[in-house]
């Protein structure tokens, strides 16, 4: 075929073809017949797996989460006893789960955004012990951590009748947790949220003045302080306008234990402290990359139009960077979120390990590895939908 | 190629849904193996734990090394598979093992709802506590407030629970997914007490630090009938696990030790000694073929004595009151002693 040939073509309707070999007519083929395929796999999988289970004389379906669970847990969000249900007991499992990874998301967001900065440091040491420190924890497996901050980091510290005292004898360190008081929240405390509330609000407008008289003067506004202030202002302004809403309620040392106040069981300080180290390691490398990435010549050009170093990084250098790093970021969320089921080795009771007893106790292997799986398939689609809409935000609106 | 890999994806889902029927084969299965496969604790001294030479041991053990004699008449023809308690009755459906001998407690849900059935009883046990000596402790009823370490997935963290709640008391349940986690823990003092079934406490003892700081408290808490667990449905094998069990306690009852048994079963070569001993004549396989009725050769109760001996042997040599554990017989001592352990006749 000559390009002659070729360019008289364009433009002309398709060459005639016969129906079996037109690639759309193919294409369609193949595709319903791999979906006939995967759907004849699951139908096999599932009703095979019902054969065998009632051949077996086991007992299936979710019937049993109404039952009484009868097992105790060390942690719990809601009010929770042993004569509630086993799905109250995987409710339980869930919110332990999703206190552990929202505090672990943030907290190694913010450690791993400093150890980035800290790797790019000019200062030599600063430098080095963020290299070290990356190094060195990305390379030790996370269940092998997570052992250590717990046997060897927490529980040596003493038993609860010699505990270690902090904060004028206010908050107690022993190896059964922290202990400290515990608020006890009055009728009028909602007024409290109430005042935070509007300190937010207040801080919003004051935002959006402040943006549209600098565009319009050029004067800046120290929006940030502004709304710091109001934020620790209102509040406790309310508190002693309302007459102290909030009493503490103090541990008293028992037979064996603390009792009464707040306590954070060592499980989950253990679980914390090694998955947001092991994440924010990698994090900080994430944005150590996304801001190596942003072209030398732009916090250049940054300094050519008079702006501070500090202006750079925040208007110049960050917002581009992360349009690098939200993408791997997204991972690392998921990774945490998922890593968190590692509590098994240490007792934690989060969800894995809650779901895993309720499958022991009950002996439904199918559905409650099902409810894990759906459940944290979930929580990872949810995360990751999120993180997708904020780099939609983020990211280079191409004209 | 693409036709190949379809084939094949066909061929292995038509194989996977051709569901095994659970009937009578777990016995062929093992003759056609050469070797029966056993489901054990990971280390519970006394019951079943590797010694020094890496070979199994315990009361558990004995078992299966029971079955394999009456079987193969060879006690080494078993390979022992460790267990958690989260993972033990998923290994039994699933066909990894033929029988778990571990420790585990005969309950109303597992024997219905798992598909699987308990073939008797080889430890009368029950669910105690252990503290440290220096909290002064007399009795259970005074723990209220206390950490209490679990594992998981057993009947303890049930009886626990309901043992607390009835005498409204408060405790702080702290649960680790395998036994050596659990007494790490203990020992470590994250928890004051730690609690399984009574003969695990004096086992798990012996792996603390300084074993003499501790001690049992004296309540018993709840009933934990420990034995052997085989498939429902597959009878044939049911009942052989059932009656090796009883051979050992028959044996006990009519005299017959490891030392004497072929001695016995040459004397039943007699007709005059035979019809003298008519209980003797049936165990040693003399009169009848109650072997055959259970699908081994008829000399059974011979094998497993002289292998692996008697109820009473096996237990002062497992956990008996010559052994670290020290536990003394009672409810496991013959019904004619004082105990529970009661075979149905032989005929």
């Amino acid at each position: 075929m000559t390009l002659v040939d070729q360019a008289a073509r364009v433009g002309q309707a398709p060459p005639k073809v016969a129906f079996l070999n037109n690639p759309k007519v193919r294409g369609i083929f193949w595709q319903a017949l791999l979906l006939v395929f995967v759907v004849f796999i699951v139908w096999g999988a599932a009703s095979n797996a019902y054969e065998n289970l009632r051949a077996q004389n086991i007992a299936s379906g979710f019937g049993f989460l109404d039952n009484q669970a009868n097992f105790a847990l060390s942690q719990s969000l809601i009010p929770y006893t042993e004569t509630n249900s086993y799905g109250r007991a995987f409710i339980v499992g869930l919110l332990n789960t999703l206190l552990v990874a929202i505090i672990g998301i943030a907290a190694a967001s913010v450690i791993g955004f400093f150890v980035g900065l800290a790797r790019l440091a000019k200062n030599v040491l600063v430098r080095q012990l963020a290299t070290w420190y990356v190094e060195f924890i990305r390379n030790v497996p996370l269940v092998l951590q997570l052992v250590f901050w717990y046997t060897a980091v927490l529980q040596p510290l003493p038993n609860p009748r010699d505990s270690i005292a902090l904060f004028g004898g206010e908050v107690f360190l022993n190896n059964r947790g922290v202990v400290m008081p515990k608020p006890i929240f009055a009728d009028a405390a909602i007024w409290l949220v109430a005042a935070f509330a509007a300190a937010l609000v207040i801080g919003f407008i004051v935002k959006r003045w402040s943006a549209q008289r600098q565009a319009a003067t050029g004067q800046t506004f120290p929006v940030g302080w502004t709304t710091l202030g109001l934020l620790i202002a209102l509040p406790t302004i309310a508190f002693y306008a309302l007459g102290q809403p909030i009493s503490f309620e103090h541990p008293q040392l028992g037979r064996f234990n603390l009792s009464g106040g707040l306590r954070i069981i060592p499980e989950f300080v253990a679980l914390l402290l090694g998955l947001v180290l092991y994440t924010a390691a990698f994090i900080g490398e994430i944005v150590r990359a996304g801001i190596q990435a942003v072209h030398r010549g732009q916090t250049e050009a940054a300094s050519a139009l008079g702006l501070r170093s500090g202006h750079t990084t925040r208007f110049v250098v960050i917002p581009q960077a992360l349009r690098v790093i939200i993408p791997p970021l997204t991972s690392q969320f998921l990774n945490l979120t998922k890593n968190s089921t590692l509590a098994v080795a240490i007792g934690y009771p989060d969800l894995f390990l809650v779901t895993n007893t309720i499958n022991n106790q009950t002996g439904q292997a199918i559905e409650t590895v099902g409810m894990i799986m759906a459940t944290y398939l979930f929580l990872s689609l949810l995360t990751s939908g999120f993180m997708n809409w904020y780099n939609q935000r983020v990211a280079l609106v191409e004209r | 190629m693409t036709l190949r890999i379809a084939t094949f994806a066909t061929a292995a889902i038509l194989g996977l849904a051709v569901a095994q029927p659970a009937s009578a084969q777990t016995l062929r299965e093992i003759t056609t193996r050469g070797q029966l496969v056993c489901g054990v604790s990971q280390g519970l001294a006394g019951f079943s734990n590797p010694d020094a030479q890496g070979r199994w041991t315990g009361l558990d053990v004995d078992v299966c090394r029971a079955i394999a004699a009456a079987i193969f008449d060879d006690p080494t023809k078993v390979r022992f598979v460790p267990l958690s308690s989260a993972n033990r009755f998923t290994a039994l459906q699933s066909r990894e093992v033929d029988l778990l001998a571990r420790n585990s407690t005969w309950t109303l849900s597992r024997d219905t709802q798992l598909g699987l059935d308990f073939t008797g009883i080889n430890y009368y046990d029950g669910q105690a506590f252990m503290a440290r000596r220096s909290l002064r402790l007399s009795s259970a009823l005074e723990l209220g407030g206390a950490s209490v370490c679990i594992q998981t997935g057993t009947t303890t963290e049930l009886n626990a629970a309901d043992f607390f709640r009835a005498n409204n008391l408060r405790f702080e349940p702290v649960v680790f997914a395998t036994a050596d986690e659990t007494i790490k823990a203990y020992d470590s003092g994250r928890c004051d007490v730690f609690t399984t079934d009574a003969s695990g406490l004096y086992a798990e003892r012996l792996k603390l630090s300084a074993p003499n700081d501790h001690m049992v408290l004296p309540e018993i808490i709840s009933k934990e009938p420990l034995g052997p667990v085989v498939r429902h449905g597959d009878n044939q094998f049911a009942d052989l696990v059932r009656w090796v069990h009883f051979a050992m306690v028959t044996a006990e009852e009519i005299g017959v030790t490891q030392a004497n048994v072929a001695a016995k079963a040459a004397e039943m070569r007699n007709a005059e000694v035979r019809r003298r001993n008519p209980d003797l004549a049936r165990f040693v396989g003399a009169d009848g073929t109650f072997g055959e009725m259970l699908g081994v050769t008829n000399d059974w109760a011979v094998r497993i004595i002289r292998h692996v001996g008697n109820y009473g042997e096996s237990f002062e040599r497992n956990v008996g009151e010559r052994t670290p554990l020290g536990i003394r017989r009672g409810l496991n001592n013959l019904w004619t002693k004082g105990g529970l352990q009661y075979s149905p006749p032989i005929r």
